[in-house]
């Protein structure tokens, strides 16, 4: 219907959110445009490995909704790009979006044989750092596009001075003379997807993370847990690559906390406990601690929490974590709790401890090129847009996944009846 | 006419084949060609050229995965039947080069590219004319948002209510707490505006004092027959959203905190009532409250009455406590509870109600409440917070009661229904003897559907979805449940939910009009076709289609409504006169797929056909080559739509061809299905429980036929699972079939 009127829905983020609201829009008849700064899409949900409560793997959807995208000519993406200007009002906005190289164009075929001949390893950022790829990488398995892209930020790929890529590609698919382009979008209505970033956890002194090796967060948590993460799913301990075998959660490190994050989060009681679970099916020869305030479980999660409480090697307690020390000789991380309950503080010397972070909205760090009014959290505040500005997911509020996707869908026909209304 | 093969002799495919073997397969059918880089705009131009001027419509690219280059090989799919042959992932990035096994690998799954394309024709669009009118079930804050948004998408609604009056539970409440900020400030309800707004439209039709009697029919046109005031209605509707909200706990079972013998003791859905009359006051006496204690939780988060917790309750104790402060501000409001769940943004308003001084919270348990004679009532707390027994004197005791979902009719509790549909067991006489059946209870949709008049539900009562990453999936295509009904939500989180049924609503109507599936296959035009002469009217067709597609008249024989159709495949899967077919999926296609391979008839090594989802098992196949990582060449994978396709049919072509054993790997099943038509992984283990009869009649042992569950992300454990089966194999030998 809109197709005539040559109105489209930007959808700004190619997160589980923004893909969603895009492909919910199309399959209604309407044209998307998923405008997404990583190389490829899928956002947070690609980094975890399993969701909770179900403890299936977030590829499952994503393959689901992959095929959609592909099969539908209604859904554009950019992926590399970045907003530079959204303006105009609803039913006529321009979005200028940059597209930054990445320096691989779409002959490329995915063999790898790039790979084989590069001599630059970058720190890999898909695996928060945990361990390198080569500075000509495939983001990750199930990359959409699958295909390789070049890290030209400092210290990765030095650009043609090496080029020793470009004649191992005989495809013709490695272009270092690429430069970013900006394209200018029309669109009836525009939807912040953006999504969080994981709090940055070195500016908890207290916390020890970045000083303490075998401090790491909730989301790196998820990668050493991941079949194709740095440790092919084996739960290792950064200092020493030992199997771990006791691990501490820290819950709120960050959130409900006016120094840091004033909300909650939402989602890390569950991930924690979702994390507890699989780090205690690994080996029967683990121990999780949890450390908390409240233990929120809303709804139907309350089956999930049951559940692990009944395993008595998961001990949970309710207090706030004081301080987390490294035992100079093991590097043990050794946490100090107020036990609020037992009355007592307590130590506890543990393998690894996870910082259950908090989810940071990523438009709170970086609200560039645009006017979407943000709440005193950092989210979007739906209520005081512009006609035709709407957000999607985590941007608007933090919500766990499937939470998120009925407001991503929510958000597709906000976007329709912005194009009705044209 | 036909035809035409393209082979890719890129990504180490001409390096590791012998390709002209592979031409001359090819070449068989027709027009055979390689190319050098088939993906290349060259490449595609090549098989262009041969649309154009060779006539060809069937297109067999024997390249990489179907999952990869899909904008290349982009042929339109009503014109042109493109089969992908995937060479690269399944081929030669996980076998040796130039091994015979590779050879003879790549060309079995060639000539299975061949048989399929020659057995495909393209879908022919089954176009229709729809009604844009959706059915909204209840008159709520979820109802009303629903039918709102979907008039301000352009289309019409129908609300039916079964009260005399819009509003639902948000018309009793006397205030909300803030969804954003200012937080230290209760908000007026946003109701009324929306029952105004819903009243005025000439878009939406209200019925009030109604009940839906019989939903008939398909999406894009249901038959819809109401009860309104005893006189019957009837209308057209395009899809349906259920909006039935929720009711509260009967707090009578509450008796551990005095509910019914007490006066001063209500429950949170009371207090609302009498907040609304502006001042706080007891019950038992009329006399303004002074103090106010919440117990929290009260019968949730326990298996004895509600185990799940509705999420709600702590922000409405939170506000509850505001109306006791607000209404009289010496007064004092104590909260009771286990953990305070004041999720996301509403931390703010956690905070904000903190911040008042006389509002107490206590993380603890009510042991206990005892009746003074003035009908005061003190609360015995054991306070974890501070390690001691209190005893509390409140003038009034909330129970924060919790939320039932809607779908559970009268008399049922939550934590006893039946798995599935909710009814009741019955026992039948039958021509076996006496047997147990479920008999579901027709409720609200009263659906005439042959699998039960209402939605199923996956615990608790509320509907099944396909929870996590599809929210609004429900197993009846075109039904879309919202807000509280399906889960304890609050009224800002029903009214986005409320939106986004209307999303799906609006989509599932524009997607039947263009004879287009819905979800997980959006935009497939293909239809099942059934061959009635031959049925034998056994019915499993109709019992094992998760979607409810298919009723059955008085004989058995299935009625198809294709418009419910999800296109999985699982009634061909089911059927055992091999009547089900797809222009461009059927029994006989696979079939002769497996006709087509060349089954090695001497040889130690088992050969093996793995039967594999193309949703999960599939990607990580090609997982499994991009990591180049090495399988057993002896399995020969054939992907099917959803494992619920499987027809039995096939394992014995397989077997009484000499293959050894059969696999199956398709996605988990049970509570935590991640089958993406719900139950197509759990009915194929269920039909491969029937095999053992053909095995026997075979002679055959059981165990050559498997099923594996294997999520999309595992295909890590594939080498062990494929060695494995492999070596229980060779306990068995070779299959006596084998040189038949």
């Amino acid at each position: 219907m809109s197709d005539e009127k040559g109105s489209s829905i930007v959808v700004i983020g190619g997160g589980i959110s923004g893909i969603t609201t895009a492909i919910e829009a199309a399959e209604a008849g309407h044209s998307s445009v998923i405008v997404e700064r990583n190389p490829y899409l899928g956002g947070r949900v690609a980094q975890l490995n399993r969701y909770f409560p179900k403890l299936c793997p977030p590829y499952c959807g994503l393959e689901i909704n992959f095929k959609r995208i592909k099969q539908n000519p209604k859904i554009s993406v950019y992926t590399s790009a970045e907003i530079e200007s959204v303006t105009g009002s609803e039913g006529n906005f321009s979005v200028k979006i940059k597209i930054n190289p990445r320096f691989v164009n779409s002959k490329c075929t995915a063999c790898g044989e790039c790979v084989k001949v590069c001599p630059v390893d970058r720190s890999n950022s898909f695996n928060f750092g945990i361990d390198k790829t080569k500075a000509i990488y495939l983001p990750h398995e199930l990359s959409y596009p699958m295909r390789f892209a070049i890290d030209q930020s400092p210290g990765a790929c030095p650009g043609k001075s090496c080029s020793k890529c470009v004649p191992a590609c005989k495809y013709n698919a490695i272009d270092l003379d690429m430069k970013a382009e900006t394209v200018e979008l029309k669109a009836s209505s525009v939807v912040y997807a953006t999504g969080w970033s994981p709090y940055d956890a070195a500016k908890m002194d207290n916390l020890g993370f970045g000083k303490v090796k075998n401090v790491v967060t909730n989301m790196m948590m998820e990668r050493l847990a991941a079949p194709n993460g740095p440790t092919k799913g084996k739960i290792l301990r950064p200092s020493d690559n030992k199997l771990v075998k006791t691990v501490a959660f820290v819950q709120c490190a960050g959130s409900r906390d006016e120094n840091h994050l004033a909300h909650c989060s939402s989602v890390c009681c569950m991930a924690s406990l979702k994390q507890a679970t699989y780090f205690r099916e690994s080996d029967p020869e683990t121990k999780a601690f949890i450390y908390y305030i409240d233990l929120r479980a809303p709804g139907k999660y309350e089956d999930f929490l049951k559940k692990i409480q009944t395993d008595e090697n998961v001990i949970m307690i309710k207090g706030k974590v004081a301080k987390i020390e490294e035992d100079a000789e093991t590097l043990d991380p050794i946490v100090t709790v107020e036990d609020i309950v037992g009355g007592k503080k307590i130590t506890q010397r543990v393998d690894m401890v996870v910082l259950a972070t908090g989810m940071e909205p990523s438009l709170k760090v970086a609200n560039v090129g645009t006017n979407v009014k943000l709440d005193e959290n950092g989210f979007v505040d739906a209520e005081s847009q512009a006609p035709g500005i709407y957000a999607s997911g985590v941007a608007k509020r933090p919500n766990d996944v499937t939470t998120s996707l009925q407001d991503a869908t929510s958000a597709a026909l906000k976007g329709i009846q912005s194009a009705v209304r044209r | 006419m036909g035809l035409g093969v393209y082979i890719c002799t890129d990504c180490g495919i001409g390096e590791s084949l012998n390709i002209e073997a592979l031409q001359k397969i090819g070449g068989k059918m027709g027009n055979c060609k390689t190319h050098p880089f088939l993906c290349s705009k060259e490449g595609v131009d090549l098989i262009k050229s041969d649309i154009n001027s060779e006539g060809v419509n069937k297109i067999v690219i024997a390249a990489c995965s179907q999952r990869v280059n899909t904008d290349n090989f982009d042929f339109d799919p009503l014109l042109y039947v493109t089969e992908r042959v995937n060479l690269r992932e399944h081929v030669v990035w996980m076998q040796p080069p130039n091994d015979p096994k590779t050879q003879a690998m790549a060309e079995d799954y060639l000539n299975m590219g061949v048989v399929r394309a020659s057995k495909s024709e393209p879908p022919v669009p089954k176009t229709t004319d729809v009604t844009r009118v959706v059915l909204v079930i209840g008159g709520g804050v979820t109802g009303l948002t629903a039918a709102l948004e979907v008039e301000k998408a352009g289309y019409k609604a129908v609300v039916v209510e079964k009260s005399a009056a819009l509003g639902g539970w948000a018309k009793k409440s006397y205030k909300t707490y803030p969804s954003r900020a200012p937080y230290d400030k209760l908000v007026a309800p946003s109701i009324d505006a929306k029952v105004q707004a819903v009243s005025g439209s000439k878009n939406i039709t209200v019925h009030l004092d109604s009940a839906i009697t019989s939903v008939e029919g398909e999406p894009g046109m249901y038959d819809v027959e109401i009860d309104k005031k005893g006189a019957k209605e009837t209308f057209k509707a395009g899809a349906v959203i259920l909006a039935t909200g929720w009711k509260p706990y009967d707090a009578n079972n509450l008796v551990q905190y005095g509910y019914g013998r007490f006066k001063n003791v209500i429950t949170n859905v009371q207090m609302e009532d009498l907040a609304s009359k502006g001042k706080i006051t007891r019950p038992s006496d009329g006399k303004t409250a002074q103090s106010v204690l919440f117990v929290q939780c009260a019968g949730q988060r326990d298996e004895n009455h509600v185990p799940y917790c509705s999420s709600v309750c702590c922000n409405v104790s939170l506000k509850q406590a505001k109306y006791v402060r607000e209404a009289n501000p010496d007064a004092g409001a104590f909260i009771i509870y286990k953990d305070m769940r004041a999720t996301g943004v509403y931390e703010n308003f956690y905070k904000a109600m903190q911040n008042d001084e006389g509002i107490f919270l206590a993380k603890g348990e009510v042991k206990g409440i005892e009746e003074e004679a003035d009908a005061s009532l003190i609360v015995i707390v054991d306070n974890q917070l501070l390690g001691k027994e209190m005893r509390i004197r409140a003038d009034v005791v909330v129970l924060a009661t919790g939320m039932i979902s809607s779908m559970l009719p009268e008399g049922k509790a939550v934590n006893s229904l039946t798995k599935e549909y909710i009814g009741d067991m019955v026992v039948k006489k039958t021509q076996d003897g006496e047997i147990e059946e479920l008999m579901p209870i027709p409720h609200i949709l009263n659906l005439k559907y042959r699998q039960g008049p209402e939605i199923p539900h996956l615990k608790y009562g509320f509907p099944d979805s396909h929870f996590v990453c599809f929210p609004y999936e429900t197993r009846r295509t075109g039904i879309y449940a919202a807000g509280a009904v399906r889960q304890p939500m609050d009224s800002y989180q029903s009214s986005v939910d409320a939106s986004g049924a209307a999303l799906k609503a609006i989509q599932c109507i524009e997607l039947t009009s263009q004879g287009k599936a819905v979800h997980p296959r959006a935009g497939d035009m293909s239809f099942p076709e059934f061959r009635l002469e031959s049925c034998t009217q056994c019915r499993r067709c109709t019992v094992e289609c998760p979607f409810g597609v298919l009723d059955e008249d008085e004989k058995g024989t299935p009625r198809e409504h294709p418009y419910r159709c999800r296109r999985c495949g699982t009634c061909m899967g089911a059927c055992p006169q091999r009547i089900i077919s797809f222009s461009n999926y059927s029994v006989d296609m696979v079939s002769q797929m497996l006709k087509s391979m060349e089954v090695p008839s001497e040889g130690d090594e088992p050969f093996i056909i793995a039967l594999i989802c193309e949703n999960d098992a599939y990607p990580a196949l090609d997982m499994a080559g991009l990591n180049r990582v090495h399988l057993n060449p002896n399995y020969r994978f054939i992907s099917l739509r959803c494992l619920g396709g499987t027809n039995l049919v096939w394992i014995s072509d397989a077997l009484s061809k000499g293959v050894d054993g059969v696999i199956l790997m398709g996605c988990k099943y049970g509570d935590d299905y991640q089958c993406h038509f719900v139950k197509g992984s759990q009915v194929a283990s269920e039909r491969l429980g029937k095999v053992q009869e053909t095995l026997g009649r075979l002679m055959l042992e059981s165990e050559r036929v498997t099923q594996i569950q294997l999520a999309i992300n595992e295909w890590d454990t594939l080498p062990k699972i494929m060695e494995e089966f492999s070596e229980k194999l060779k306990g068995f030998g070779p299959n006596p079939y084998k040189g038949f």
